[in-house]
């Protein structure tokens, strides 16, 4: 085993964080490649959203569908998993103070996903592999399309063994005592999750590419949709159980939060670990060849164990900000802890915005859209484009460019430029990503189809028209969706002035302010009795509460719209 | 004392669970059991669910079925496109096929019957999307699904294709339509 010296590490003064450098610097590469990406990504979502708003239709069709594929390649994994391997290391060498384990290989990882990016991106924009994300068979792709998602993913399973194996090394080297803290569970719970997302696309990859060489004659297209969506989807899972690992990061950054309970929210990880991969049969419904009784156990995740899990996270996180904030004694009236939160630190409010995006618009549609039969009448449809940037656009990625914010700091050691753009940045990014989901979904459920390049089916005989309101739903969605860019660039400039022009923060210097722990608080004060009714959180549960009812007459809403339609059976 | 980012206390797995969370964690519970309850039970008592009938097919075994259906009900030449539209008799198996960029035949049903309606895709796959209605099905080459459909609305009802398949410049994906008209 290599011996490590005291100048391997530097100390954080502020959380006390031991940093090993080797590590700090792995998560710098891992989350500027990620913000390049996102860049790049959205450049070709702009196109995409130009497209389909029916007053513009900027792109001929080739190019749309050529620019969409990129866009959901580039957004959806690559984006989202290099910022996921910044956050892993961040998890297992920074929270616990540990070095990081085998830096040559994630070094490995780094430069593997770099090139199978890379690849992919040349394969799209050769223009003959503009087969959606998904490259369904028998549509074919040229081989190093497949090959560069391939060597993608094997670069992502080293990180995640790189993340397992410095977890042995904490453990061994005694860098903390105890059981693992939260966030690091939940990286825990994101790994076993990514590995098994990353073998089930290995699984369904490698023959595909195969079989693009003309080595394998035929790959059945329900056969790779059950396996592929066990990669497409889970991949997705673990952008949930990382953007949660990070909510419950900042509650504690910025308040002083600590977790309601441990063993409530470590217990939604674990029912996570064993139910949350069952949702892959979200995209299976209205497929043909699979059993109802398959397709209830699967979408349902059991007994919505998963959904279970999620209204859990969703409970407790803002629960133990109300529960800090009282105990530092904002302990009056219902809301008084989240009127007084710091609406101007855009670590806070991104993530508050991430959290409720999340909760009402990418949860209460998923919930609802993957029960069996009312997927029939959104299938396919505009609903999901909205549903899923409600999901990962709302919640993920706008964690994601919250915790960017306190990274900048410790990790890059630089400070904020530009802090007044910052502050607005959730705002508009958000006010964009809502109103652009809302929008495509209410457009879905009038029909308008995902992934087509003219919804007007211009000189077709067979036309047929959608509802003025569904293409009036898709210009203004799309208007939203330009305004989500902007909120994003906002945030790829803050960060690229940032972390090179930005003021150098020295070492040993404070990067952010000291936040006491509120238990620490509540201790010197005697605020140890919080809350009303006999709840410390008395504001989350009436919130929770209009979740809870959204959710329910929403449910209900789409049960009386399809029983409307023709019957089926 | 305690955050996110710390371990947590020696004993975290004997702390009592506050009120807040136990009533949350009833009330989510409960639904997600009506949920899983309801969904099952709309199979039972609910007009519109998905078929789990589905065969193994060719595409040629497939055509062969598609073009005697045609060959036997044919009634009239559509207008706009000169193709075949075609009345199979209610309670009949009806068969419909996608392809590269197209729904064939045209059909012409009655409100209020029922009709086994066989999908299946000659190429790759592709999605029925029927419209105003919004019943939307994957498709595929070598499945034969069979639902048993009830119009309960007379008019002109389009099929847009519902899965990315292909094609370039004007014809393609977003091309691909089809045509249901239901009658009294």
């Amino acid at each position: 085993m290599t011996s490590t010296s005291i100048s391997d590490f530097r100390v954080d003064p502020v959380s006390g964080l031991k940093i090993h450098r080797t590590a700090n610097t792995l998560v710098k590469w891992n989350a500027f490649a990620a913000v390049v990406f996102l860049l790049v990504g959205g450049l070709f979502g702009l196109g995409v959203a130009l497209t389909r708003m029916p007053s513009v239709q900027l792109l001929s069709p080739d190019l749309f569908y050529m620019a969409l594929t990129a866009h959901g390649l580039v957004n959806l994994a690559v984006w989202i998993i290099f910022f996921e391997m910044a956050v892993l290391y961040f998890l297992a060498s920074h929270v616990l103070g540990s070095r990081i384990a085998t830096p040559r290989w994630a070094w490995a990882q780094f430069w593997l996903m770099l090139v199978g990016a890379a690849m992919v991106a040349v394969a799209v924009l050769q223009g003959n592999s503009s087969v959606m994300m998904t490259s369904y068979p028998p549509l074919q792709a040229a081989p190093h399309f497949y090959l560069g998602l391939i060597v993608f993913a094997v670069g992502a399973l080293i990180g995640c063994f790189v993340f397992l194996g410095t977890l042995v090394v904490a453990k061994r080297e005694n860098t903390y005592q105890g059981s693992l803290p939260l966030v690091v569970f939940g990286g825990v719970t994101a790994t076993v999750i990514a590995v098994f997302t990353l073998v089930s696309g290995a699984m369904i990859l490698i023959p595909t590419f195969l079989w693009s060489v003309g080595l394998i004659s035929y790959i059945d297209p329900m056969m790779y949709r059950v396996i592929w969506w066990a990669f497409g989807h889970s991949s997705q899972q673990i952008n949930v159980v990382a953007h949660i690992s990070i909510w419950y990061l900042i509650a504690s950054l910025v308040f002083g939060a600590k977790p309601m309970s441990e063993k409530v929210s470590r217990g939604a990880f674990l029912l996570y670990i064993l139910f949350l991969q069952l949702g892959s049969a979200h995209h299976l419904l209205s497929d043909p060849g699979l059993t109802s009784a398959w397709k209830i156990f699967n979408t349902s995740y059991a007994i919505y164990l998963a959904v279970l899990a999620s209204m859990i996270h969703g409970l407790t996180v803002p629960g133990s900000i109300e529960v800090a904030q009282r105990r530092k004694g904002m302990n009056t009236g219902l809301f008084t802890w989240l009127r007084k939160a710091p609406w101007g630190n855009p670590i806070f409010s991104g993530m508050f915005l991430s959290l409720v995006g999340f909760g009402f618009i990418g949860g209460v549609t998923g919930v609802v859209m993957s029960v069996e039969q009312i997927n029939m009448v959104i299938h396919n449809t505009m609903y999901l484009p909205g549903h899923f940037h409600g999901t990962l656009v709302a919640g993920t990625t706008m964690a994601f460019m919250a915790v960017t914010y306190w990274l900048i700091p410790v990790v890059f050691q630089r400070k904020i430029a530009l802090p007044g753009v910052a502050k607005l940045q959730p705002y508009i990014f958000s006010l964009g990503a809502w109103v652009f989901s809302i929008a495509m979904m209410g457009a879905g459920t009038l029909g308008v189809q995902r992934r087509h390049a003219d919804i007007t089916f211009a000189g077709q005989p067979l036309a047929y028209e959608y509802p003025e309101i569904a293409k009036g739903l898709m210009d203004m969605g799309e208007i939203f969706g330009i305004i989500m860019s902007v909120g994003a660039i906002m945030f790829i400039v803050v960060v690229l002035a940032s972390i090179f022009t930005g003021e150098r923060i020295e070492e040993g210097s404070a990067p952010w302010p000291k936040v006491e722990d509120a238990d620490v608080v509540a201790a010197r004060t005697g605020n140890k009795h919080v809350g009303m009714w006999g709840m410390e959180a008395p504001g989350t549960f009436i919130l929770a509460m209009i979740l809870f009812a959204t959710i329910v007459l929403y449910y209900f809403v789409n049960f009386k719209y399809l029983s409307t339609i023709w019957g089926l059976s | 004392m305690g955050t996110a980012y710390t371990p947590p206390e020696a004993d975290w797995w004997r702390a009592p669970i506050e009120r807040t969370e136990i009533w949350w964690i009833v009330l989510a519970f409960a639904w997600c059991v009506f949920m899983f309850v309801w969904m099952i039970g709309w199979h039972f008592v609910g007009p519109q669910n998905m078929s789990n009938e589905t065969y193994r097919t060719t595409v040629e075994a497939y055509a062969a079925k598609v073009d005697a259906m045609t060959a036997k009900y044919a009634i009239r030449k559509d207008e706009a496109t000169g193709e075949d539209v075609v009345a199979p008799p209610p309670g009949s198996d009806v068969y419909l096929a996608a392809m590269q960029w197209q729904f064939r035949p045209i059909l012409e049903l009655k409100k209020g019957e029922k009709y086994r309606l066989h999908i299946s895709s000659y190429d790759v796959g592709h999605g029925f999307s029927l419209q105003p209605e919004n019943i939307n099905f994957q498709v595929y080459p070598g499945y034969e699904q069979v639902t048993t459909v009830t119009p309960n609305k007379t008019g002109i009802f389009a099929i847009a294709c519902g899965e990315y398949c292909g094609g370039s410049g004007a014809i393609g994906h977003h091309s691909m339509l089809g045509r249901i008209y239901v009658k009294e």
